[in-house]
């Protein structure tokens, strides 16, 4: 399954969080979201929200000036 | 069997905030956090901007803490609320544009809503009685809770042997003896709490939570005020407060000058927006122009932004003017002089 979308760039923290955060709310548990930013904080961001919120984080990578982040929604959100 | 107490607890990422949660953690009681962002916030920003910091991103300190005490963080989104708590504060600012005593109002009255839509039990906030000289004072704290609605459901444990008791302390869900007394200025007795918790590490802001009480910040947002004859601002203005040299050589428009290469390439985004200037003869900054400007506006720009080139020195410099249909034209300037450059349009 292809994974959720979620265009963080431009944006600044928190943003890209809460944008992740919003998204993630209204999708089940195991599905995916790729999160792409260019604020570098979200690299530290995404992953400390994920695991204080019971999220899995799958990968990070950075390609180009971008750096992507893909979460799998966790069972108790 | 008892219900489990639940308990939000406002997170700011400072360590007062910190400590009150985890006073009220060790009292039995479920606590998840609740972060406000209201675009003022003091987070990376001109970190996540500047080249030279951006290898190392700084950490979200709210996140952070949240992770120190095995909490969920619901971050939320205020933007567009906030904006008339900071047009039209009722108990007015403080030394800057910070409108801090209707600001924590407004945000324990949110986290009240929270509370009542997810089923807790009440709020707890890191306020320290006589800390602050707007918010968090004898005489304020109690405005705090009458008006946001919260009422004795909101509970200040670092102050809270100071303050009448509260729902959760009468129902016995917490115990007032295990809540503290501190008071004033000093932050002694938290660094001393935060040593016995064994919390190392922590961020200690210095003037407050956000921009609004920083000087400079708030000299350029009344600028943009003046300038536009009325309070307003977008989300894009309040980013671009922080980036770059501000300069106003006419009343209708400023130049926003980057400072270095990140900044520049931050500039760079908000290209389609604003007529920019670009010096192409020597190595230069990214400059734009906020207003509504003429050709002798975009000259007199053109010459001062080319006096931060490298060509400064030089006769004339050569500048691109890309306008807001994305035209370009070239332009050759005199760069003006050190002298030339008044004081007044600094922003
Ligand atoms: S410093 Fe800023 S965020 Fe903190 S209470 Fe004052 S206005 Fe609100």
């Amino acid at each position: 399954m292809k994974p959720v979308i979620v265009d963080a760039r431009r944006l600044l923290c928190p943003m890209p969080v809460i944008r992740v955060q919003n998204r993630v709310k209204e999708l089940p548990p195991g599905t995916r979201v790729e999160a792409i930013c260019t604020d570098p904080g979200a690299l530290n961001d995404i992953p400390a929200w994920c695991r204080i919120n019971g999220h899995k984080l799958i990968e990070t990578r950075t390609e180009d000036n971008e750096y992507i982040i893909v979460v799998e929604v966790g069972e108790d959100s | 069997m008892t219900r489990q107490r639940k308990a939000v607890a406002l997170i700011s990422g400072g360590l007062d905030s910190l400590l009150a949660a985890k006073v009220i953690q060790q009292q039995g009681i479920h606590v998840e956090g609740i972060n406000f962002f209201t675009g003022f916030c003091v987070e990376g920003h001109t970190h996540a901007i500047r080249q030279k910091d951006r290898a190392r991103p700084k950490r979200n300190n709210a996140l952070w803490v949240a992770e120190q005490l095995g909490i969920k963080l619901h971050i939320i989104d205020i933007v567009e609320e906030y904006k008339d708590i900071v047009f039209n504060p009722k108990h007015g600012y403080g030394a800057n544009l910070n409108p801090c005593l209707d600001c924590k109002i407004f945000m324990v009255k949110k986290a009240q809503e929270w509370m009542a839509e997810n089923d807790f039990d009440f709020i707890i906030t890191g306020e320290v009685v006589g800390q602050r000289p707007m918010s968090q004072r004898k005489d304020t704290m109690p405005v705090v809770a009458r008006d946001s609605g919260a009422a004795d459901r909101l509970v200040r444990p670092l102050s809270g042997q100071n303050l009448p008791a509260t729902l959760p302390e009468r129902e016995g869900w917490i115990s007032r003896d295990r809540l503290y007394g501190f008071n004033g200025r000093s932050r002694k007795p938290q660094m001393a709490l935060a040593e016995e918790f064994g919390l190392k590490d922590y961020a200690q802001p210095a003037g407050g939570c956000c921009f609004l009480t920083d000087a400079q910040y708030s000299v350029k947002l009344a600028d943009l005020w003046r300038a536009r004859g009325e309070k307003q601002y977008e989300m894009d203005d309040i980013m671009l407060l922080k980036v770059g040299r501000h300069l106003r050589p006419r009343p209708h428009f400023k130049v926003i000058i980057s400072r270095e290469e990140g900044e520049g390439n931050f500039l760079q985004g908000y290209r389609k927006q604003f007529v920019s200037l670009l010096t192409t003869s020597h190595a230069g900054p990214l400059a734009l122009l906020d207003g509504a400007v003429n050709d002798d506006d975009i000259a007199l720009a053109a010459r001062l932004v080319a006096r931060y080139s490298q060509g400064k020195q030089e006769d004339l410099v050569e500048l691109t003017v890309t306008g807001l249909d994305g035209r370009q034209q070239q332009l050759s300037v005199k760069p003006l002089g050190a002298d030339e450059i008044p004081q007044e349009w600094y922003i």
